[in-house]
């Protein structure tokens, strides 16, 4: 059965301290771009259902927490492992200018998408400079 | 890595041990070898596997069996950004993938089962009738 499956995928563990039930908890792949609108993060949690995530922007840091109910297939045992099952934890520093109350977060395929749109008063007002 | 310590001459094996040790030491690369990565669970009549296959549209992806070769293959599309957008960070990896498990016993197209929730694929192939055991009855003389 081995044959064509290839080395273990490596999630990488975060540096955070460990937790007391003993999980691993995996740092998610993120995607960031920015738009004119502000800032949007495309974090990778696969497993997570949407109740089971958590994000909070506290004092310029953005905190991404996702759970993980482990699989259990009745009736079945694990008989070949390429990937660990861990909740998910990463954390942003953003700069000051996002408002809070805005923030949106949207699960989909595994993919949650937050975004962070910049405060009115802090969307970059473009000075013209005058050639003397 | 070459530590003094390990060049005496008392134990000319430390130094081999501990270029040895080295070597186990997890990657710290986040490079994916294969994706999607699988899990092959064993039943008494089934076998399942799970991938985690983060991102990527149902529509996308696609199951073949093959005599006892299960082959999941698709493709991950990178996300639509608007034109005036600047990446600050791209972690995640797109394109096309494709992978092939080989099952203990040839499979019946109508006992695969394949279920896709919160990016986690889960795919259930049952056992054909005829390939199943058989039990003998033993007579008694």
């Amino acid at each position: 059965m081995k044959t064509d499956v290839a080395k273990p995928t490596e999630k990488t563990p975060t540096k955070a301290p460990e937790t007391t039930r003993g999980k691993q908890v995996y740092r998610p792949l993120t995607d960031i771009i920015e738009t004119e609108e502000g800032v949007s993060l495309m974090v990778e949690m696969p497993g997570v259902a949407p109740d089971d995530v958590d994000v909070t922007l506290e004092k310029r840091v953005l905190t991404i927490r996702g759970s993980v109910k482990p699989t259990t297939l009745e009736n079945f045992t694990l008989a070949y492992a390429e990937y660990d099952e861990g909740d998910f934890e990463r954390a942003f520093t953003m700069s000051e200018d996002f408002d809070a109350d805005k923030i949106k977060a949207e699960l989909h395929n595994g993919i949650l998408t937050i975004s962070l749109p910049r405060t009115v008063e802090a969307k970059p007002r473009k000075i013209a400079v005058k050639a003397s | 890595m070459l530590n003094p310590f390990y060049t005496d001459r008392r134990d000319p094996f430390a130094l081999m041990r501990s270029l040895m040790s080295d070597m186990d030491l997890p990657q710290t690369t986040t490079a994916q070898t294969s994706f999607p990565p699988v899990n092959v669970w064993q039943g008494e009549d089934a076998v399942a596997i799970t991938a985690e296959i983060p991102g990527v549209e149902l529509s996308d992806i696609d199951i073949t069996v093959n005599n006892n070769i299960l082959m999941i293959s698709g493709e991950r599309k990178p996300p639509e950004t608007p034109e005036a957008s600047t990446w600050h960070r791209r972690e995640r990896a797109y394109g096309k993938f494709s992978r092939a498990v080989r099952l203990p016993f040839d499979v019946d197209e109508s006992k695969v089962e394949a279920r896709f929730q919160n990016g986690v694929l889960r795919i259930a192939a049952g056992r054909p009738e005829e390939d199943l055991p058989r039990k003998i009855k033993i007579k008694a003389a």
